[in-house]
């Protein structure tokens, strides 16, 4: 201990705390302020990137899930409007056809009706032409077969026989 | 360019420590090295007026001629002195100033006031008993703090402009140092001290972790100065983490100190002297700690460098050169590792400082 309070040089001492303070000072404001100040900016500047890369990457993200939500409903719109077309076409096409079914049922029907009409006429034509005919030949059946008496005495007698009293 | 220059200046500096260390195997007998060894080294791990380079002997003349840098003497004597350290001529002349005489005395390097005789009176235990005027001389060991400094400053401040010149990204030789300030921002400031204050003290621990590392590592260079190894020089610094420690310090750690919370009286009174022994102690301790490790790690290594003198044979020399150099690899280990011990415990002792306690422990 002696030995080391002897080798203790005031000059030394002196001097060493003088410079060292010094040098403290001068590089608190041209060495460390100035770098830590760099350095903090610096990773400051980092954190900030990253953060705002993660941001991007977020938005990125809800702008996927906003693109594949709208391309969805696309799609369903899409496809209930080709069901739609569909039915609708169905709609009409079987629309069409009834219509013709029906249009047909009744030209047929006409058709029918006037082919009925006209059978009759002819039917009827044909019962009066029919008719005449008969009295015509029945009259002059008659008029050679009531020439004599007895025939004429015959038939009514047949007639009579036909003729029975209620 | 500039590393050819630089490589130039360091086998120059090698080449003359060699040719040093040359001088001894000449000049001195065997049995004379051991003792010649002890007192370089002595002489080394003190602190210096000159800047001593080499020496060497005129083999005809037997004349040692020393190669060193004078460096100017501030003595306060009534009134401040100036002169050359060269003036001493190794403490064989007596420098006159104003009809004061003063002479070195070159065995520990300090300045002692004498008559134009250059008497030096010697009391029976060895003890010098000259009166000895203050001494502000810029010594060897204040250079080499002084052109640490000056080193520091410019390449901190080349790194502080380089983010600006380079959008934010440091360039050229600070380089190498961000991660180190990183890493004394992240690992040692901010979990000894909390995120909340750790900024006050940023510029102190970076400060004193660059400068202690730097000294360490030019300690052992072949210029063979030790200024981390010098008593002085760390007390000065130990002193400053005393003063930072208890001139930031929060009524909690004064709390702790005299009145320990959460314990019973009887050993909140035992406790208190303890803790305040402590408040001097922890200082103390660095300022051993530092010491101790550099200079007992110059000892080592000039022993070991001295011994290759000391064996002069093939087998022993060559040993002792690569003890010498593995233990020169150790002390670049022990050179960054007293620097990051000292900051760290600083750290630790400003943490105490400023600690909340307000959520209990």
């Amino acid at each position: 201990m002696e030995k080391l309070i002897e080798e203790f040089s005031i000059g030394l001492f002196f001097w060493q705390t003088v410079i060292f303070v010094i040098l403290i000072f001068l590089l608190k404001k041209y060495a460390w302020g100035p770098i830590l100040k760099a350095v903090n900016d610096r990773e400051q500047g980092i954190k900030d990137a990253l953060q705002s890369a993660e941001l991007a990457k977020e938005e990125m993200e809800s702008l996927k899930a906003d693109n594949d939500k709208i391309m969805k409903q696309a799609r369903v719109e899409r496809d209930a409007l080709l069901k739609e077309a569909r039915d609708l076409k169905n709609s009409i096409v079987s629309q069409a056809k009834d219509e013709a079914k029906a249009e047909a049922q009744k030209i047929i029907e006409s058709a029918n009706e006037a082919i009925k009409n006209e059978k009759n006429a002819a039917v009827s034509d044909i019962k009066k032409q029919v008719a005449s005919l008969s009295i015509d030949i029945a009259e002059k059946l008659l008029k050679e077969k009531l020439s004599d008496d007895n025939k004429q005495m015959q038939i009514v007698e047949e007639l009579l026989k036909d003729v029975k009293l209620k | 360019m500039k590393h050819i220059r630089f490589f130039i200046i360091f086998f120059t500096l090698f080449s003359l420590s060699l040719h040093a260390t040359d001088g001894f195997k000449k000049t001195e007998e065997k049995g004379d090295i051991k003792s010649e060894i002890k007192k370089y080294i002595k002489h080394h791990l003190k602190d210096s007026h000159s800047f001593y380079l080499t020496s060497f002997t005129n083999d005809e003349t037997g004349k040692k001629t020393y190669v060193e840098i004078p460096m100017p003497v501030i003595l306060y004597d009534n009134g401040f002195k100036f002169f050359m350290s060269s003036d001493f001529k190794h403490g064989k002349e007596v420098v006159v100033d104003n009809e004061s005489f003063y002479r070195m005395n070159y065995d520990n390097n300090k300045i002692y006031k004498t008559d134009s005789q250059g008497s030096i009176n010697v009391s029976e235990e060895g003890k010098i008993l000259n009166e000895k005027p203050l001494d502000f001389s810029i010594t060897k060991n204040i250079a080499t703090i002084l052109l640490v400094s000056v080193l520091m400053f410019f390449l901190f401040t080349s790194l502080a402009k380089s983010y600006k010149t380079n959008n934010g990204v440091s360039k050229g030789v600070g380089r190498f140092f961000e991660p180190i300030i990183l890493y004394i921002r992240d690992d040692i400031a901010i979990p000894n001290i909390g995120l909340k204050k750790y900024k006050n003290y940023m510029s102190f621990l970076l400060t004193v972790f660059f400068f202690v590392w730097f000294l360490n590592m030019l300690g052992l260079t072949p210029l063979g100065v030790n200024v981390t190894g010098n008593i002085a020089v760390t007390f000065s610094l130990a002193l400053l983490t005393f003063l930072i420690t208890n001139l930031t310090a929060n009524k909690n750690y004064w709390g702790h100190i005299f009145w320990m919370p959460g314990v019973p009286v009887l050993i909140k009174i035992v406790l208190a002297p303890i803790e305040f022994l402590g408040v001097f102690i922890k200082p103390f301790s660095l300022l051993i700690r530092l010491y101790a490790n550099i200079q007992a790690g110059h000892i080592v290594l000039y022993s070991l460098i001295g011994l290759m003198f000391i064996f002069k044979a093939w087998i022993g020399s060559s040993l002792s050169f690569f003890l010498a150099f593995f233990i020169a690899i150790i002390e670049i280990l022990v050179a960054l590792l007293q620097a990051y011990i000292f900051t760290m415990l600083s750290a630790l002792y400003f943490g105490f400082a400023v600690e909340d306690h307000s959520e209990a422990h």
